[in-house]
């Protein structure tokens, strides 16, 4: 995949390279009655041109919350981005004023919504919605919007379109709503897509459709592909970059092939051994012991600690950083190298 | 760009999961829908098409209809239901029961009570109608811009909301036009303009009310996020995404209160501050009879009944539509 290109960004400075987006040291937090809940803790990455990063996490790990800071459309109170930096080729998005940062919104960075059902207008036809992005963004007329429309329901396979694009959200399959959602988030042509968990609300045939039609969309027109799922399956065959989110924090970011064959974080790990196995059939399905921590008390030490069974002493005091094992992989353990080499 | 049909013949690009639109309203027709009602095959249906539908096969629905729209062409046309003019009295005929030759008798004045009753419905239904109208505009704007933007906005808009709120409408009313008095030289459309303005003034308070819930409600849902991640503006966002879905409960206390409205300007005219004569509305009219209840009832029958029977028109309109908009009552 692309992952090594280079391109000329308009904005790039002398120096060169500027990611197409680049997320530096992200900070959210929710402040709520019962406290602030820290949902996002410093969290680092960065996308290039044709490339699939999936940020992998269960519920609550502060993956999809990620999303929604670096679209810049966090429900405010009660989410404040509290620091770091989101930056579109080089261009800080925190530090621009609303109405500049929408011109970002739909043009450069899109997103799709796990639940295409609720995240449609359910009182008007799909056409209208999808249509409204020509009509809103570039003026057009609403013969032309509409002749755009079709190009794009084709474009995303769905059968019959001119005949469909009239119908309302809730006469459509879930697998094509979800389609109608990709079509409304590429019709701009975006550099970046972020999809929030876009197979989850699908049965496992579907999900491989949509899938299959998000990674030839992105290969297509060389977008930055960023997944967001709990579904380590889903990310195998997609993604090329993993980052594996916990508690707000990254803990282990690595090459996707290389993750799966040996994790360098007991987290990882964990969530390796749990998932199914034909091959162990028969046998305990082995679980991450506990609960995830409640985001308003965080443990001190390593955020992991409480339910890791390798944890030491200096994972209850000191919180590891995210620290570069062998070439190319990070991770946020003391014992990572451990780990790594499968020695404990 | 690759073509797309090239990689995926569009045959076997997820054809199977289409579905027909028509597979999911069969479905509704056998298990809600009542037997024997062919759905349209093949036809979109919305929120508005499918409210049609059951309104049109409830009986309450064609009753209060059917009155309103008699009530309607009575205000317009009022020549159509009488010949005879409202404004020419004779004293000779003053408080005679009703006959042959005048059906409601005649009132104290000796004017006919049924060509002033057909008359009076234009008063009574532009009151209800404009009042509708301002309320559901300013209640409807000032609830939206609340629920919308929340914050210091909602606080501010809120408390003044609460302020009116706490004036019982009709001690409001009587206040206002107590101080603004009309004498019988005021146009018409003044008088009116003043009882819709003074209406208006005490009524948007409950519209801005259900407006801003079902607003807050609508801010929240997922295609409002999906808008925004997607470029759109606050006022673009208001006007395609939360007003059509926040705007039916809205639409429903309408017309509901279109009803009391009108019942409403009846009672102030009756303490005769509301409309006055020479405008002929049925609260004039009971006004009128209020003192010879005794020896001539039928001067306050008439206006009375068509009174109650108008706004029973507009509350049981209120309670179908309401019905037919409301997805958890089915």
């Amino acid at each position: 995949m692309a992952t090594t290109d280079t391109f000329p960004a308009p904005e790039a400075e002398a120096a060169g390279h500027a990611p197409l987006l680049d997320v530096d040291d992200l900070q959210v937090e929710f402040r709520t009655r019962d406290g602030v809940a820290k949902a996002v803790n410093g969290v680092s990455f960065s996308l290039d041109e044709g490339e699939t990063l999936a940020i992998l996490g269960e519920s609550g790990s502060g993956k999809s919350v990620t999303a929604l800071a670096v679209m810049g459309i966090l429900d405010s109170p009660p989410g404040f981005v509290t620091g770091g930096a989101v930056r579109f080729r080089g261009q800080d998005l925190l530090s621009l004023p609303e109405d500049e940062r929408r011109a970002y919104r739909g043009r450069n960075i899109a997103m799709v919504f796990q639940d295409a059902l609720s995240a449609l207008n359910p009182v008007f036809p799909v056409g209208w919605q999808i249509g409204e992005m020509f009509r809103v963004h570039e003026g057009m007329s609403k013969k032309d919007a509409r002749v755009r429309v079709i190009e794009l329901m084709e474009r995303v396979r769905i059968p019959a379109a001119r005949e469909r694009i009239d119908d309302y959200p809730h006469q459509f399959s879930g697998g094509m709503r979800q389609r109608i959602m990709i079509a409304m988030s590429i019709a701009l042509d975006p550099d970046v897509l972020i999809a929030d968990e876009p197979t989850t609300a699908l049965d496992v045939t579907v999900q491989a459709q949509i899938m299959e039609l998000l990674r030839d969309l992105q290969r297509e027109r060389k977008m930055g592909l960023i997944l967001i799922t709990h579904d380590l399956g889903v990310v195998a065959d997609v993604a090329d970059r993993i980052s594996v989110m916990y508690a707000g924090r990254i803990m282990e970011k690595a090459v996707v092939g290389e993750i799966y064959a040996r994790p360098s974080h007991p987290y990882t790990k964990g969530l390796l051994e749990s998932i199914p196995r034909v091959d162990l059939k028969g046998q305990d399905l082995s679980a991450i012991q506990g609960l995830p921590p409640s985001l308003t008390r965080i443990p001190p030490g390593c955020e992991f600690n409480p339910r890791c069974p390798y944890a030491q002493d200096i994972c209850r005091e000191k919180r590891p950083a995210l620290l570069e094992v062998v070439p190319g992989r990070f991770s946020a353990c003391h014992f990572a190298q451990e780990v790594l080499d499968g020695s404990i | 760009m690759t073509d797309p049909s090239a990689l995926y013949p569009p045959a076997a690009a997820g054809a199977d999961e289409r579905i027909h639109p028509d597979s999911e309203t069969a479905l509704e027709a056998g298990t809600e829908g009542p037997p024997g009602a062919p759905q349209q095959a093949d036809k979109p249906r919305s929120l508005t098409s499918d409210a049609w539908h059951d309104l049109r096969r409830n009986p309450i629905f064609i009753v209060s209809a059917v009155i309103i729209v008699v009530l309607v062409v009575m205000a317009a046309f009022p020549g159509v239901f009488t010949n005879k003019d409202p404004r020419f009295c004779d004293l000779n005929l003053s408080r005679q029961a009703p006959s042959a030759d005048a059906w409601f008798g005649y009132d104290v004045q000796g004017c006919d009570v049924y060509a002033r009753t057909i008359y009076g419905a234009r008063a009574s239904i532009l009151v209800g109608l404009f009042t509708t109208i301002a309320v559901t505009i300013v209640g409807g704007l000032i609830g939206m811009i609340a629920g919308f933007y929340g914050g210091w906005i909602d606080s501010v808009l809120s408390r003044i909301l609460e302020i009116f709120f706490g004036i019982p409408l009709l001690l409001g009313g009587v206040l206002v036009l107590a101080s603004f008095p009309s004498n019988p030289g005021t146009p018409q459309l003044v008088t009116i303009g003043k009882v819709v303005i003074a209406l208006t003034i005490l009524a948007w308070t409950s519209l801005a009310r259900i407006m801003r819930s079902t607003v807050i409600q609508v801010k929240h849902a997922d295609y409002v996020s999906a808008a925004r991640a997607l470029g759109g503006g606050a006022p673009r966002i208001l006007r395609s995404h939360v007003l059509p879905n926040a705007v039916a409960p809205v639409i429903v206390y309408a017309t509901i209160v279109l009803g009391i409205f009108i019942g409403v300007e009846a009672t102030l005219s009756f303490l005769g501050i509301g409309l006055q004569p020479p405008v002929i509305s049925w609260g004039v009219a009971i006004n009128d009879a209020s003192t010879y209840i005794r020896q001539s009832p039928h001067m306050l029958l008439f206006p009375g009944a068509l009174l109650t029977i108008t706004v029973l028109a507009f509350i049981m309109l209120g309670d179908a539509v309401r019905d037919a908009f409301d997805p958890r009552l089915r």
